[in-house]
């Protein structure tokens, strides 16, 4: 039976540790990726995947990831919902790998909100 | 859909929205039979039989934000394309059971796809929630069990990203070695 490489395993905890030690805020932005049926079958595992390269491509420790059902704005997916503490989360609409790249570089790492990719800002909705 | 991966993704996130703890992904590859086995059970909140009776149903869903349920009509048919079949079980308060077969050389089975990215996802958005994934074929097989990596990690979170880009790389060299379908 393949095995899982354990010793890899306590490296990365070894590192986290040491990186935790440093760090003195927390969680300062969560994006969740919207995977209901709808999400998944226009592409929202790429984005995912695309989102989790460039967070550890950009070695930041602040951000966490998480996914969610279907909101029910089906034709509008793949969703990315983008909350920077403090401020109101920006829903972005039709996602793909490259314009989840480019919101992460720019809106979460930089604070520029990427406005034309942009469903709804807090509960209002833009378009 | 388009790969076999992306219906696992929305089977076992049903799992996790039904309050599973645990969350059993089965996949075996039997090449002497020519068949081609899918299995997701889960400890989850499970449904009643009039749930049970209507969710294949496409134009039925417990959700309130929408009127249709695709998730399991599409992974049956994509079974019954490819000369297979899906099975439903589920026992309230217990837990749900989805077996969907294939006949693996169909020409109409959709591939197998991204595992790794399937599972990546599920556990970076169920913290909580542990998946056992075993996937087997023939006499060989490849297990990844996250209470196992859980117990190792201590206070580490598994969704932390360098333990989910270790866990995406654990599974496509562990299928690679079994030489499972792409």
């Amino acid at each position: 039976m393949a095995k899982l490489k354990i010793e890899d395993l306590k490296k990365i905890k070894e590192k986290v540790h040491s990186e935790t030690a440093l760090r003195e805020g927390d969680r300062r932005v969560k994006i969740t990726v919207h995977m209901g049926t709808c999400g998944i079958a226009s592409g929202a595992r790429e984005v995912m995947d695309s989102l989790m390269a460039e967070i550890e491509e950009a070695g930041v420790t602040d951000v966490i990831v998480t996914t969610s059902g279907c909101m029910g704005l089906c034709s509008r997916e793949p969703l990315v919902t983008v909350e920077i503490l403090g401020q109101e989360p920006i829903k972005y609409e039709y996602m793909n790998p490259n314009k989840m790249r480019q919101v992460f570089k720019r809106h979460v790492l930089q604070g520029e909100i990427q406005t034309p990719f942009v469903l709804a800002k807090g509960a209002e909705i833009l378009k | 859909m388009i790969e076999l991966s992306l219906h696992v993704l929305d089977i076992a996130e049903n799992s996790t929205r039904a309050g599973a703890k645990n969350v059993y992904i089965t996949i075996v590859e039997d090449t002497l039979r020519d068949r081609l086995s899918l299995e997701i059970r889960d400890d989850g909140e499970g449904m009643s039989r009039e749930t049970l009776e209507r969710a294949m149903d496409p134009f039925f869903t417990s959700k309130k934000v929408r009127r249709v349920g695709l998730g399991l009509p599409m992974l049956a048919q994509a079974a019954e394309q490819a000369g297979g079949s899906l099975k439903l079980e589920s026992e309230l308060g217990k837990g749900t059971l989805v077996r969907v077969e294939f006949q693996l050389s169909h020409i109409d089975r959709q591939p197998l796809g991204d595992m790794a990215g399937t599972l990546a996802t599920l556990i970076a958005g169920n913290g909580i929630v542990d998946f056992i994934y075993s996937h087997r074929r023939d006499d060989r097989e490849f297990l990844l069990d996250t209470h196992e990596i859980r117990s190792e990690l201590e206070d580490v979170p598994i969704t932390h990203v360098e333990v989910l880009n270790y866990i995406r790389r654990q599974i496509k060299e562990g299928l690679k070695e079994i030489e499972a379908i792409p």
